[in-house]
């Protein structure tokens, strides 16, 4: 095991009943490395990621996540990372430090370094003014960056965040993936699945899942390179132009 | 043990912050007491009667007084003939009536062949049942307390009716187990499950998963706040019930805080397995409503008598738990029955708690 590699999948799989969601993916990801895990609605990403986050268990095949296996160390494994879901969710009834005090407790973090890195947080969120309402009446830019903000808050090695940008409009967009390249500068791994294209140029490097299987993988600019064309756009259009399930699946 | 303190805080918030469910919480138990104990009471007191004398002595003058002064029975009108009875009762004036016929007095005395008759509207027979088997046994006694009679009524009299425990047959004797049966079926398994499934749906569940903190403590935190709640509205009810509304507490309070205790177990264990099954708030709300609420009101003898139940309902009832809380809650309390006699209704109710939360358990870490 190459010391620098953080998450490391062998011929993972998962299936239910006869539909492979996964099928037999292989691939690494580098510590402090923004990856990009995308692919079209239905392609498995949810899935894998879910695996990879100790939250399901694989049909078959193996991964390290963090230096422990997925299906022996489920615990060791969610103790070192941070997860941010699909819907925005933090807890909407309490207030905005509430919520960062609530997730650094249940990883366990100190009752002073909670109060101090929380100030420093909202500092730079320019939120301390916010920091007793209640985060239903926050703007959707803002929860979304706190929702960011508490998922790395306790300094994990990596964080997952799945299509973080849902619904949310293309200048907080931008912001958002500025926080996120800042945090992969301080050495946090960021794994990140997303559908928008464009989104993907911020990416380190790439993988594009197609039915169940990884399709490409390689830096945004050697994947337009080697499909001769301008964008990430059309990267995707030539190979999720070949996929055999229908949307939604 | 610090994960677990701050998450079980983080509920309590969610549960003041939330003002319409604190209401409910803490409005509803009182406000269903009265209404089922005073509101849609079974009880046939200030029942209209009308009378008919046909003797005109001073027999049936005085046996008139009688029934006059039960606190029981308003005379609406004393009426000259059965045929005006009749048209009373189709005008709904009256819901009884009593009949004295001509010549009781001498018919009786000399030759011990008359009788008293009493009509009741039996177009809700419940209701008419009691009233004619409250107002027999009241004829009963004032014949048997009037000097003409007293000889001959220990021997005419053949069947004595003696209520037990609540010879007034008051209602909101067997109300206040119902109630407690009903609140807390509502704030644990209702409530509980709506909370667990609010966070499925809002996605914080799978933020929950994917942390460290242990399932364990997920669930203790969940239902502890609602396991308070709970015990709270008990004491409530228990409280109102006794002070405010005369229901006596004749069994040890032990027993019925350990049957209470085993109730609200088995009622929250429900509401988690609901939450492992069902995606949304409102299924939960549905489910909990419709497999706990409903079959806890109707199934559990506490509004129709089970035994006249066909064979499947009978059926169903036994898995109720609130058949066999409501039950034996108002053997304990009104009865004041020593434990020995509850013990198979208690057995039966720590079987479904058991198996409950061995279900439930599993089922949350698999479907999560």
């Amino acid at each position: 095991m190459e010391n620098d590699n953080v998450i490391i999948v062998r011929h993972l799989s998962k299936h239910f009943g006869n539909f492979k969601a996964v099928d037999n993916i292989s691939f690494e990801v580098k510590k402090g490395e923004v990856f990009g895990f995308l692919g079209a609605n239905g392609a498995g990403k949810t899935t894998a990621m879910k695996m990879l986050c100790a939250l399901s268990k694989p049909t078959s095949g193996s991964a390290f996540v963090a230096g422990y296996d997925i299906s022996t160390n489920p615990n060791k494994i969610k103790a070192r990372i941070g997860y941010m879901s699909q819907k925005f969710s933090l807890y909407e009834d309490l207030s905005v430090f509430e919520n960062i005090k609530l997730f650094g407790g249940i990883y366990g973090m100190k009752r002073k370094d909670i109060e101090n890195n929380a100030n420093i947080l909202l500092e730079r969120l320019e939120m301390t003014e916010e920091r007793n309402t209640m985060v239903k009446s926050l703007p959707l830019g803002w929860k979304q960056k706190l929702a960011f903000s508490v998922a790395v808050f306790h300094q994990p090695q990596i964080v997952f965040l799945d299509e973080p940008t849902g619904g949310v409009d293309p200048i907080t967009r931008r912001r958002f993936w500025e926080m996120i390249c800042e945090t992969a500068a301080t050495g946090i791994t960021v794994f990140v699945t997303t559908h928008y294209m464009d989104e993907a140029e911020y990416c380190n490097r790439v993988s594009l899942m197609v039915d169940g299987q990884i399709a490409a993988l390689d830096t945004p600019n050697a994947l337009k390179t080697q499909f001769n064309v301008q964008s990430m756009e059309e990267v995707f259009f030539q190979i999720a132009g070949k996929a055999k399930r229908g949307e939604g699946l | 043990m610090k994960q677990l303190r701050s998450f079980i805080a983080k509920e309590f918030k969610h549960i003041f912050r939330d003002v319409p469910t604190m209401l409910i919480l803490f409005i509803m138990p009182v406000a269903m007491m009265f209404l089922f104990g005073y509101a849609l009471s079974n009880d046939i007191k200030h029942s209209s009667y009308g009378i008919v004398d046909m003797s005109h002595d001073s027999f049936s003058r005085d046996f008139m007084h009688k029934v006059e002064n039960s606190e029981f029975f308003r005379l609406h009108k004393e009426y000259a003939s059965i045929s005006e009875v009749m048209s009373a009762f189709r005008k709904g004036e009256i819901q009884v009536a009593v009949i004295i016929p001509a010549n009781f007095k001498q018919d009786m005395l000399h030759l011990n062949r008359s009788a008293l008759q009493i009509y009741a509207d039996a177009s809700n027979p419940n209701m008419a049942q009691q009233l004619v088997s409250y107002l027999g046994s009241f004829c009963n006694q004032a014949l048997a307390q009037s000097k003409e009679f007293s000889a001959q009524s220990q021997s005419s009299d053949l069947v004595r009716m003696h209520l037990l425990y609540n010879p007034q047959m008051n209602s909101s004797y067997s109300m206040v187990p119902a109630v407690m049966g009903l609140i807390l079926a509502l704030v644990c398994a209702m409530m509980t499950s709506v909370s667990i499934v609010r966070e499925k749906e809002r996605g914080t569940m799978e933020l929950l998963l994917a942390s460290p903190i242990k399932t364990i403590y997920i669930i203790i935190a969940k239902l502890s706040p609602y396991f308070m709640l709970s015990c709270i509205n008990f004491v409530t009810i228990l409280i109102v019930g006794h002070f405010v509304m005369g229901v006596p507490v004749n069994g040890s309070l032990f027993w019925i805080a350990a049957l209470g205790l085993i109730y609200i177990i088995v009622s929250l264990s429900f509401g988690l397995l609901v939450s492992t099954v069902v995606q949304s708030q409102l299924a939960a709300l549905l489910i909990s409503g419709m497999v706990f609420m409903m079959p806890s009101m109707i199934l559990s003898g506490m509004m129709f008598p089970l035994e006249n139940m066909p064979l499947l309902l009978q059926f169903i009832s036994v898995i109720t738990p609130a058949r066999w809380f409501i039950g034996t809650m108002s053997k304990l309390m009104i009865m004041g029955v020593e434990v020995k006699y509850i013990l198979k209704e208690m057995g039966v109710l720590l079987i479904m708690a058991t198996g409950l939360i061995i279900i439930s358990l599993k089922n949350f870490k698999q479907r999560l």
